[in-house]
């Protein structure tokens, strides 16, 4: 037999840094040293990342809709809470131009009114063309008569005795309305569709955690053989999950990063589109249902969030699935 | 390592190990042989704890495999270097990274081991080729890298299954004396072969597997 030098792993010290074969001839700078233990470069994993990116996408779109609802409803709510209104009706034997007088004047003692304006009865008749047109003669016609009172935040009104003391002094024709239903009613829709949204962001990423389940597991099938040298040289299965979980989160948060960069996209073009019609003749009628079309800084953060969620949920969806594979 | 009675069979198939009982001692060489088909890979496979016993018992370092936890197979098994006839190298990984793979599962740091890898590969031959992916080795470069891999992390026990049938007789000469000197380092070595010529290189016990059932030749 011929011999041969003693083999490297007679000697199993540490190297001696003079003798370090690896300082004698440097390594390649190419040379890779860690790739990924699982392979990465497949069409299946580009197209999980496609359907983590749509789902984000998806899931991104409801979230910022349920917060430009919200925002818009909350700056409704406000606007109509900082106002109540006085209706003075005409009533049989009354002056109702005194009736108006005196009601403007119980309001303007009452602590809390920072201002009130009576609309005139041509003012008042004028908020009767959208429904009976213009050009009749309504003198004839009992039309009621109102004053907006604007409420000051501090001292807070108190609206209560208001109302008592308008039921008191005018008896059967003056009434205060708080919008008190209206605010009730607007609350609700805007609970709903947040609700409606938060439902649809939980259902999107339920789907994308199984469409992660079904990919993992033909991740596993595909790489059985990597998975049995991985056992054979040592790695628990831990590890081999550990690896999985690298593969499939990063995997997650491409599409993620793809899905929520998108929806910012799309509502950064929605506000400047907006902002575009808003000069235009329905301008006006758009701002007033959507407001700016801004989803503000919280809900470029609640978007962001959703991709990095979906990264997570992808990454431990991934690792619980390994883990019962191998189990 | 050791065998007691042990039977083995797939499914509802006929037994391909019968009543098989042998011992490797710590520190021995020894040599697994027999026509194909007689149960080699298999004999292999219950040894490394891929698979379990029909019957009989097996001991690996002592422990009794029947009921041991995960934990302690992936114990038991980092105490072992392991040879495949098909090489079960990863094809997505470089040369080198296959060969660091045993020192990575064990969760040290690349630096840690660079220079025992690197110098093991150059030993056997692979100094030029540690960047390339297996489907561009040739058969006897693959060869050596499944071994440069099974003693990167200098088992107890080596288990290798036809190491020297793609390489030409002087790197088979070679690797056979790598293996003889680990085995002076104490580390057990089973080396399954064909290879009579390399067999008669060395003055080791044989096991011969015939139908299923084994006898030891001194």
């Amino acid at each position: 037999m011929n011999e041969v030098a003693r083999p490297p792993v007679s000697a199993p010290s540490a190297p001696d840094p003079a003798g370090d074969p690896a300082r004698e001839s440097p390594l390649p700078a190419t040379l890779r040293r860690n790739a990924p233990l699982v392979p990465t470069d497949s069409s299946a994993s580009r197209a999980l990342a496609a359907v983590i990116a749509i789902l984000t996408f998806l899931a991104a779109l409801c979230a910022g809709a349920a917060e430009i609802v919200a925002t818009s409803a909350s700056q409704w709510q406000g606007t109509v809470a900082q106002e109540v209104t006085v209706q003075v009706r005409p009533g049989p034997g009354r002056d109702i131009d005194a009736d108006v007088a005196r009601a403007e004047d119980l309001a303007r003692k009452t602590a809390g009114i920072a201002s009130a304006r009576t609309f005139s009865k041509a003012e008042s008749e004028h908020l009767l063309e959208p429904w009976l047109g213009s050009g009749l003669d309504l003198s004839d016609l009992p039309v009621p008569r109102l004053i907006t009172l604007t409420l000051a935040p501090d001292p807070a009104p108190d609206l209560a005795a208001l109302r008592t003391s308008l039921t008191e002094a005018l008896p059967g024709v003056a009434s205060l309305d708080d919008h008190a239903l209206w605010l009730q009613r607007l609350s609700t829709m805007a609970r709903t569709f947040v609700g409606i949204g938060v439902a649809i962001v939980t259902l999107v990423l339920v789907a994308t955690g199984l469409a992660v389940v079904f990919a993992t597991r033909g991740a596993m099938a595909g790489n059985r053989e990597v998975v049995e040298v991985l056992h054979f040289v040592g790695a628990d299965d831990d590890y081999i999950a550990r690896a999985f979980q690298s593969r499939f989160f990063r995997l997650g948060l491409r599409g993620g990063a793809i899905g929520a960069g998108a929806a910012l996209a799309a509502f950064a073009l929605a506000g400047l589109f907006a902002r575009l019609w808003r000069q235009g003749a329905a301008g006006e009628e758009i701002e007033a249902l959507f407001g700016t079309f801004q989803i503000g800084w919280r809900g470029y953060l609640i978007v962001a969030s959703i991709g990095v969620i979906a990264s997570v949920v992808t990454g431990i969806v991934s690792r619980v699935t390994v883990r019962r594979f191998l189990g | 390592m050791q065998f007691e009675s042990v039977g083995m069979r797939y499914g509802l198939g006929p037994e391909v190990l019968s009543d098989v009982s042998f011992t490797i001692a710590p520190r021995s060489f020894q040599f697994l042989t027999g026509p194909s088909g007689a149960g080699k890979t298999t004999l292999l496979r219950l040894i490394l704890l891929s698979v379990r016993p029909t019957r009989g018992l097996v001991s690996v370092f002592g422990e009794e495999v029947s009921d041991i936890s995960n934990e302690v197979l992936t114990g038991l098994r980092r105490r072992m270097g392991v040879v495949f006839q098909d090489f079960r190298l990863l094809d997505h990984l470089t040369t080198y990274e296959n060969v660091a793979l045993p020192l990575r599962v064990q969760g040290r740091a690349e630096t840690s081991y660079r220079a025992e890898v690197v110098e093991l590969l150059r030993w056997v031959g692979l100094g030029e080729r540690m960047h390339v992916l297996p489907p561009l080795l040739s058969g006897g470069e693959k060869q050596r890298a499944a071994i440069a891999r099974a003693l990167i992390a200098r088992p107890e026990l080596l288990l290798a299954d036809e190491p020297t049938g793609n390489v030409d007789p002087s790197l088979a000469r070679r690797l056979l004396r790598l293996f003889m000197e680990l085995n002076k380092l104490g580390t057990s070595v089973l080396i399954a072969t064909h290879d009579f010529g390399l067999m008669d290189l060395v003055d080791a016990p044989r096991l011969v597997l015939g139908q299923g059932r084994l006898r030891i030749e001194a």
